[in-house]
């Protein structure tokens, strides 16, 4: 733990975590973690998908009950307390993801969260409408404050979970992912917006997935991984730190690119072509084009919130769109995702999606199902060959599986359906380096004795690029480089953080 | 309130109670009778919608709340020979207590779950009025020995007064500050929860406020017809009736869920004398309006307002 900063009140920490840990069944999300809060200091809690930081926050509030740790504010421990006593402690907490009260006024839905939490509330004060009327004005809503929240853009919607979480004057902010989905401006407007509140005296929580887009707003930050700390300290600091780099980019980049095959005249099993994706107001995919051929590995790398995942659901026919999706030189537009699955595209999604009250058998039998039960030994007997752990685990329930195991029944369901095209995205989302090398065996494996064709997004580089045969960077929504591993590390590597 | 003056909904809602008001001058006893039924499942619909609608709880048993009442009330009556009006009283809170008994442990579990709940009771109910039949006149139905009215037209103005009474109380409550909150913790639990709000605790108020309607609207029934049996007010099948004509209506309007009751009611009347297809016919437009207006007549209407 390093020194509180200078701005901050240096009496005593408002806000001490201690040992806080969240088990879910056989899953630790957070291990044992300890944190000082400042009142007038924005803090940043960092980490890849599935590092925990979500979770630590949301056992901070409450809405996760903590299996151990205090949660001291103010000499008093909330550890355990249901959320909404612990935000009438003086908690406020901006969701990045909220459903407002689309029949009422922008003013009503920010009444609502200046209301006592009684039930004899029958009339309102006229002191209420006014207090939501200067909220509204602090985070910029004043010119929208009649206009319902359906009519809104997005920008404004979430000034309105500002205005939500500030209400009724909180002393610690906790904000999750303050940027997701804003365009550069705004994010310098947000920025104010949450400097604001620090210069008011309130701690601020941030969560984010890294550094970078934080850097310039936060004060300390928190590096978390595997839902343990790896480093407290000023942004600056942090991003040098030699875990945390390899964390994100992984150790010393290996690239080892087959020989490049001449695709001239060939048609690409799978083109995308200017597709852009649209999330409600949010922009999540702008003029993508990328192609992928017969027997390549192509690499998708790009941090978490980057579009890695928005891209594949498109392909995979789960998201309208924009522009031309081609399957060898046929469009897909107007085929379900059923239809693209079984022909060949299958996905092995980043939430895995096992049926987690099934066996691992059974979850693999279900990926085969539409096999001959001949071709169907041999497909799982050459899938056990290619992850001996699954079939040890034949007969034991996929949801008591350790998150590596998991991830290997995800890819192994999505073979035995014998996929011309299997897309996987993100395998590596928080598993442990001893796991990620089992993983990166099996993929070598794969690449080197079948024809298989795979499209690979990650935001682990180190990962993602010594099976890759071309890589793709996204970065907000768009492409911006393109080309060879060899390549990656000096190009497009150091902006890549 | 400008609002509401301005509101071309509010207009139409007056307009449409004097035209109900005068009615017993010019229409038949026997429509009238139909009406006042239509009137009582009105409000069964809107103690529905309020828990639907605003707290976001499927409750699939509506017949539990309202038989508790009905019947409660009903033996008193027949026991003891209590005033009508206190035996209504009486089974309101019933109700009330019935409800408060089986949604704390439920509202605790998530999900479908609530809902499966509920259906339980209806039929730990339906078995009860069965077996204990004795005080309950069992499959036969239950004799109520006084009325409130034996004028067609009183009994028609009682309903109707009672629905708009009903239907202001839970209309204002759903507009309230105490409804506001209850729509947040309907939609949006966890972030209700981060504002401060204890969601068991308003969720739970909804549910004896719709407790309390209902059993009272489902006293007053019986008191109407004189007899109280399953198939009137407990049956599965009438609990059915009731949610559909919620949805039909508009979800999370109150007043659309009476319009659904009473257009079911009296669409089903007149389309009686074509026998067993009145059923289908009245199933076949319900499900029609669920699937391609899901938001119900009101809803609709509402939807567009709120987009221009």
């Amino acid at each position: 733990m390093t020194a509180a900063p200078a701005t901050a009140d240096r009496a005593a920490p408002l806000l001490q975590v201690r040992g806080l840990t969240k088990r879910f069944g056989g899953l630790t999300a957070v291990k044992n973690l300890s944190l000082d809060l400042y009142g007038g200091e924005i803090f940043g809690l960092i980490g890849p998908n599935g590092s925990g930081k979500s979770t630590a926050m949301k056992s901070i509030m409450g809405i996760e009950r903590p299996t151990a740790g205090d949660v001291i504010f103010q000499g008093e421990n909330l550890a355990g307390l249901p959320a909404h006593r612990i935000a009438r402690r003086g908690f406020g907490m901006v969701f990045q993801h909220s459903r407002p009260l689309n029949r009422q006024t922008v003013l009503e839905n920010i009444m609502v969260a200046l209301l006592p939490d009684s039930l004899t509330k029958v009339w309102p004060d006229r002191s209420l409408a006014a207090n939501a009327r200067r909220i509204a004005e602090r985070v910029g809503l004043g010119p929208v404050i009649g206009r319902r929240p359906p009519t809104l853009p997005f920008a404004d919607l979430r000034r309105l979970e500002l205005a939500k979480a500030i209400a009724r004057d909180p002393k610690v902010v906790l904000v999750d992912e303050p940027f997701a989905g804003l365009t550069l401006a705004e994010v310098a407007t947000f920025s104010n917006l949450i400097r604001g509140f620090r210069d008011e005296g309130r701690a601020v929580l941030l969560v984010d997935h890294n550094v970078k887009s934080v850097a310039a707003l936060v004060d300390r930050v928190l590096a978390m991984y595997l839902g343990e700390e790896i480093v407290t300290g000023r942004a600056d600091e942090v991003m040098r730190n030699e875990t945390v780099r390899h964390v994100y980019l992984g150790g010393a980049i290996e690239t080892s690119a087959r020989p490049e095959v001449d695709f001239k005249g060939k048609v690409p099993i799978l083109e995308v072509q200017n597709v852009s994706v649209h999330y409600g107001k949010a922009q999540a995919l702008d003029n993508v084009s990328i192609h992928v051929h017969q027997g390549e590995f192509v690499s998708v790398v790009g941090l978490n919130g980057a579009g890695k995942t928005t891209l594949f659901n498109t392909v995979s026919g789960l998201l309208p769109y924009s522009g031309e999706i081609l399957r060898g030189g046929q469009p897909l537009r107007g085929h379900s995702a059923a239809h693209i699955a079984r022909h060949g595209i299958v996905q092995c999604p980043e939430t895995r999606e096992l049926f987690g009250e099934m066996t691992v058998r059974e979850n693999l039998d279900l990926g085969g199902q539409h096999l001959e039960s001949d071709e169907k030994a041999k497909q799982l007997a050459w899938l056990f060959e290619l992850f001996p752990i699954l079939k040890e685990r034949q007969g034991q329930m996929a949801q008591t599986l350790s998150g590596g195991e998991q991830q290997m029944l995800a890819i192994g369901r999505a073979l035995m359906m014998r996929p011309d095209l299997l897309i996987l995205d993100e395998p590596t989302l928080g598993l442990a380096p001893v796991i990620l090398e089992q993983l990166s065996k099996a993929l070598e494996k794969l690449r080197q004795t079948t024809p298989i064709t795979v499209l690979l997004g990650e935001q682990n580089v180190t990962f993602a690029l010594p099976h890759a045969d071309r890589v793709y960077v996204l970065e907000h929504a768009r492409i911006v480089w393109e080309g060879d591993p060899a390549r990656f590390a000096a190009e497009a590597g150091a902006d890549y953080l | 309130m400008r609002d509401m003056i301005r509101s071309p909904l509010t207009w139409i809602t007056l307009v449409a109670l004097a035209v109900a008001a005068v009615l017993p001058w010019y229409v038949s006893a026997y429509i009238l009778g139909i009406l006042t039924v239509a009137y009582y499942f009105g409000v069964f619909a809107m103690g529905w919608d309020l828990l639907f609608g605003f707290a976001g709880e499927v409750n699939f048993g509506p017949t539990f709340l309202i038989g508790v009442g009905a019947y409660a009330s009903g033996i008193l009556n027949n026991l003891y020979g209590l005033s009508p009006y206190l035996c209504i009283a009486i089974g309101a809170l019933a109700a009330v207590v019935a409800g408060l008994v089986l949604a704390v442990p439920a509202l605790r579990v998530r999900g479908p779950y609530f809902g499966l709940t509920t259906l339980v009771a209806v039929l730990i109910l339906q078995s009860f009025v069965v077996v204990f039949a004795d005080l309950t006149g069992g499959e036969i139905g239950l004799t109520i020995p006084d009325v409130l009215s034996i004028d067609a037209g009183v009994n028609y103005w009682i309903a109707l007064v009672f629905m708009t009474v009903s239907g202001l109380i839970m209309f204002g409550l759903a507009q309230s500050p105490v409804g506001l909150i209850l729509q947040a913790s309907g939609q949006d639990p966890v972030q209700a929860g981060a504002l401060g709000f204890n969601i068991i605790k308003h969720k739970l108020a909804a549910f004896v406020v719709s407790a309390f309607f209902s059993g009272l609207s489902g006293a007053l029934l019986v008191f109407y017809m004189g007899t109280a049996s399953v198939g009137t007010v407990v049956d599965i099948a009438v609990g059915v009736q009731v949610i559909v004509a919620a949805v039909l209506g508009g979800r999370r309007t109150v007043i659309g869920a009476a319009l659904g009751a009473i257009f079911l009611i009296v669409a089903g009347e007149f389309l009686r004398p074509t026998g067993e297809i009145a059923t289908f016919i009245v199933s076949a437009v319900a499900l029609l309006v669920i699937l391609f207006f899901p938001n119900g007549f009101l809803g609709s209407i509402l939807a567009r307002g709120a987009r221009s």
